[in-house]
């Protein structure tokens, strides 16, 4: 079931004082899976308390929420047949697993309530799905923080909702469960073909779980695109700074040339102060610079992650100091050490316009 | 846990004073609170089994357990209902006057007894501002069972109200929005996943009102009638014996008391501490 | 936000209900004293309030009360300093016992003091040998409002102490302050507004004390007269203004009570905010 946002805007306290939901058009279709991205304040909490109902969205501008044909916008949170998983669980911590999953079951009014068999075998079958049928009477308080969050899912699934919403699902959990349930949670999706929204301030998991992401700062919609896309051709500087590390290069244009202090590169831009962004990903390292490119810096740090090794450089003529990833072979290849001088060669960079969206994305040769 | 275990196993302490603080709570504790207990011991030494058992078993003694057990239970049934109310009312909503209210329930507690006591009276009394209301329609109040049940529940209703307070302030939001997501009514939410919240804490402050309720004195004796047999409270009791200097009789029925009291006390101790243990998977 | 009986009808239905009954049980008795006491006007009410008998009482009350609250506060800061800085076997045998003023029945706690002090008890006796006599005195008096108060300070204090940890303290070892000087200026910093509420609540009880007082005072009329034993006396009389008269004094101490509270606990929310 789709779900589709008109003209939603949220205000807290009286009228007048700043948005923190400015007014947003969304639209997400059956069956997909939306991540909401943005940093704390961004409203991207608010939006999906306002689309499962928890917050009521201001009246005006009057906003329309639809799941699928169904107006909803008016509907009470309790009858609006959404799954919502809490950041911190919210399970009840004096029922059993059993019970928690079965709640939402058993408080049906009585003409739609499955009957007790029926909703055991159906609490089975979740916990089937969670992994967690050995667990059916334990309390959530002798759970681990992961299994309190599969049963959570479970109690959200037990009615079988066609929007399933999470907010912050894995933001209390430590790295290795988080990676864990996030790929298990894409599985479920799959499998299950419900309509999810999720909220993270976690750019990996963003670009990870999603099949769309829409990111969000100051209550508005920043940018929605698959991860791919959004990383390739981020819509503004926002967009592009939150979703990974940046390099700045700020210089003056003149024949075909940006310099600053020592550093030349070659650039096709208009004459005059221009700044530029590389991803750390962007930049190779050289013993000598290139007929494009004179970048000289000093390296200050040298720290090997995993497939990659981070390199943090810095110069007089640069303002912060530079990151740059290489593999291992440009890494064994350069002998890179610390107080080495190199040369960084960007392959490409980006350019945001100080003001308004527009983005020029050329390319380095 | 971790952390206090050097503490104890280590010879040294870290912070000074524990020499001083022990001496002084020792003393106070054997000599305040434990010594005068001895001597209701004492007391008791001196007189067979079979005479403990006729003083604490006469007739006029037993009717006023039942008027003091039955009173104590109708008053702190009444300030669970009335304490569970109030609590909700404070922690949920925002409205004018709320900090005058909340202020207001503690009035029990600072008040003396005496003056709650012939206050009461003076109220419910037929020539009182709530006895001229109430005993035209059939209701008397002062010098009657239902008296002392109204001047129990007048002085333990903070009991209630502020065990329940703190524990419905620190639910979480999304219990009620959980709950809420997955189509329970407010009813429904309430009985099923507030009320078992707050169960422990009802509990334990409707049993404190009710020991407490169970001792009182100065409220109860102006408004009581303290007739015998139909409106004499055990304490009144104690009270009648001493002044005809019957110390063995006093201690006798004081020592039931004590006993019922403790063991009351007790009694919620070990309850409270093993729900608690269930909700915090055995770490609380 | 969405919680549970926010509906318009039920919000107004449950305020409605918690106020009236509020008024009606707790509001309109603290009213009736100040009615009653006012009933003949202010001049009566003067002349109920500085009559000998009345001075006296109100002097003997305030003079247990002064002796009452250092002794509290020294019991109270101790063990409260003890079993929440420190680990040891009985710790929590020594936190239960200091709740039995609590349980026990003011007029058994009175008892209790009559028999071992009192002339036939064995403390009692050998005092009485001594020409020294405690029970029917002002001394009686001391010793049970002691019994029936100490818990104040020390349930005031555990929970806060405990709460705020032993770092800081740790932290003053660390740095090479006395112990004098830490409970100076680490602790009693920190516990100074706790500690001021568990004195105010010291102090009204203290003030109030009825049971257990008036087993032990022998009521004697200007000597071992507490300022509620005085105005049981008066209503007794049926001097139903003067006893109303000395209820509204005693009202007025737990007006001041309440409001301390409210202040203190206002203070408190402002800071965490």
């Amino acid at each position: 079931m789709g779900i589709r946002l008109s003209q939603i805007a949220k205000t807290y306290g009286r009228p007048g004082t700043p948005r923190a939901l400015e007014p947003i058009d969304l639209e997400i279709a059956s069956g997909e899976l939306v991540g909401l991205l943005g940093p704390s304040g961004s409203g991207k909490t608010t939006l999906l308390r306002i689309i499962a109902g928890l917050e009521q969205a201001d009246r005006d501008p009057a906003g329309t929420i639809h799941f699928g044909s169904r107006d909803v916008t008016e509907v009470h949170v309790r009858d609006r047949r959404i799954g919502f998983v809490f950041q911190h669980y919210a399970l009840f911590k004096h029922m059993t697993v059993f019970d928690n999953v079965a709640f939402g079951l058993t408080v049906q009014p009585r003409g739609q309530r499955p009957s007790s068999g029926e909703i055991r075998a159906r609490v089975h079958q979740l916990l089937e799905m969670v992994q967690l049928e050995r667990f059916a009477q334990r309390y959530p308080a002798e759970l681990s923080g992961g299994q309190q969050q599969r049963v959570s899912l479970a109690r959200a699934l037990a009615l079988r909702p066609e929007v399933l919403l999470l907010d912050e699902p894995f933001g209390a959990l430590d790295a290795k469960v988080r990676q864990d349930l996030r790929r298990w949670l894409r599985h479920l999706h799959d499998e299950l073909n419900f309509t999810s929204v999720f909220v993270t301030h976690d750019q990996e998991e963003a670009l990870e779980l999603s099949d769309r992401v829409v990111v969000m700062s100051d209550g508005r919609i920043e940018q929605i695109d698959a991860p791919a896309a959004l990383y390739r051709a981020p819509a503004n500087r926002f967009v592009f700074e939150f979703l990974g590390d940046v390099n700045r290069l700020e210089g003056e244009v003149r024949d075909g040339a940006l310099t600053c202090g020592e550093a030349r590169l070659a650039v096709d831009l208009p004459e005059g102060p221009q700044e530029l962004l590389l991803r750390p990903h962007e930049l190779s390292l050289e013993a000598a610079p290139s007929a494009a490119a004179h970048l000289p810096m000093t390296v200050t740090a040298v720290v090997p992650v995993g497939a990659e090794v981070r390199v943090e450089l810095a110069a007089d003529w640069l303002a912060e100091p530079w990151l740059a990833t290489i593999g291992h072979g440009d890494f064994e290849r350069l002998d890179v050490r610390r107080g080495q001088r190199l040369y960084a060669l960007p392959q490409r960079w980006h350019r945001f316009a100080a003001e308004g969206r527009p983005a020029t994305q050329p390319s380095l040769a | 846990m971790s952390l206090a275990l050097p503490r104890l196993t280590g010879r040294r302490r870290v912070l000074p004073g524990f020499g001083l603080s022990l001496g002084i709570s020792l003393m106070f504790v054997s000599l305040v609170l434990l010594l005068p207990m001895t001597s209701l011991v004492g007391q008791l030494s001196g007189i067979s089994l079979a005479e403990y058992w006729a003083i604490i078993s006469d007739g006029r003694v037993v009717a006023s357990y039942t008027v003091t057990i039955g009173a104590a239970a109708l008053a702190a049934l009444v300030n669970a209902a009335f304490g569970l109310l109030l609590a909700w009312v404070l922690v949920r909503y925002e409205f004018p006057g709320k900090r005058l209210l909340d202020a207001l329930m503690d009035l029990p507690f600072a008040l003396p007894t005496a003056v709650a006591g012939i206050t009461l009276a003076t109220l419910y009394a037929g020539s009182g501002w709530m006895g001229r209301l109430l005993e035209p329609l059939g209701l008397q109040v002062a010098y009657t069972w239902v008296g002392i049940a109204l001047a129990m529940a007048f002085t333990s209703i903070p009991f209630v109200v502020r065990t329940v307070q703190p524990v419905l302030e620190d639910l979480p939001q999304e219990v009620d929005e959980a709950a809420l997501t997955l189509g329970a009514s407010d009813a429904t939410a309430f009985r099923r996943v507030i009320l078992p919240h707050l169960w422990p804490a009802l509990v334990t402050g409707t049993g404190l009102a009710f020991v407490r309720s169970l001792g009182e004195f100065g409220a109860i004796i102006f408004i009581a009638g303290n007739m015998p047999y139909e409106t004499e409270i055990t304490a009144l009791m104690i009270f009648v014996k001493l002044q005809e200097y019957d110390y063995v009789g006093a201690s006798a029925i004081a020592s039931v008391v004590l006993m019922v009291s403790l063991a009351l006390l007790l009694a919620i101790n070990i309850w409270q501490g093993h729900f608690i243990k269930r909700l915090h998977g055995g770490r609380g | 936000m969405q919680r549970i009986g926010d509906a318009p009808a039920v919000r107004r239905g449950l305020i409605g209900a918690a106020v009236a009954l509020s008024a009606l049980f707790l509001l309109l008795p603290l009213v009736a004293i100040f009615a009653q006491a006012f009933a003949q006007g202010v001049g009566v009410f003067w002349a109920n309030v500085s009559d000998h008998y009345t001075l006296a009482a109100i002097g003997l009350t305030l003079f247990i009360t002064v002796l009452t609250i250092p002794v509290c506060l020294v019991f109270g800061v101790a063990l409260a300093w003890l079993v929440t800085r420190f680990s040891f076997p009985g710790r929590r045998l020594l936190q239960t016992l200091i709740d039995i003023p609590f349980a026990v029945s003011p007029v058994v706690a009175g008892l209790i003091y009559l028999l071992l002090y009192g002339r036939n008890g064995w403390i009692g006796g050998w005092l009485d040998a001594q020409d020294i006599q405690l029970m029917f005195a002002w001394p009686g008096i001391l010793m049970v409002t002691i019994f029936v108060t100490c818990p104040f300070v020390a349930r005031e204090l555990i929970p806060l102490m405990q709460a705020q940890g032993s770092r800081e303290e740790e932290a003053a070892v660390t740095l090479g302050a006395s112990g004098g000087t830490i409970f100076r200026r680490v602790t009693l910093p920190n516990i100074r507004w706790a500690l001021l509420y568990g004195v105010i609540l010291t102090n009204a009880r203290a003030v109030g004390e009825f049971g257990a007082v008036s087993v032990v005072s022998g009521a004697i009329r200007g000597q071992t007269n507490t300022l509620p034993l005085h105005l049981e006396q008066l209503y007794q009389d049926y001097n139903t203004v003067g006893a109303f008269a000395s209820a509204a004094l005693l009202a007025l101490i737990a007006l001041f009570t309440l409001a301390a509270k409210a202040g203190l606990e206002w203070r408190a929310a402002r800071r965490e905010a």
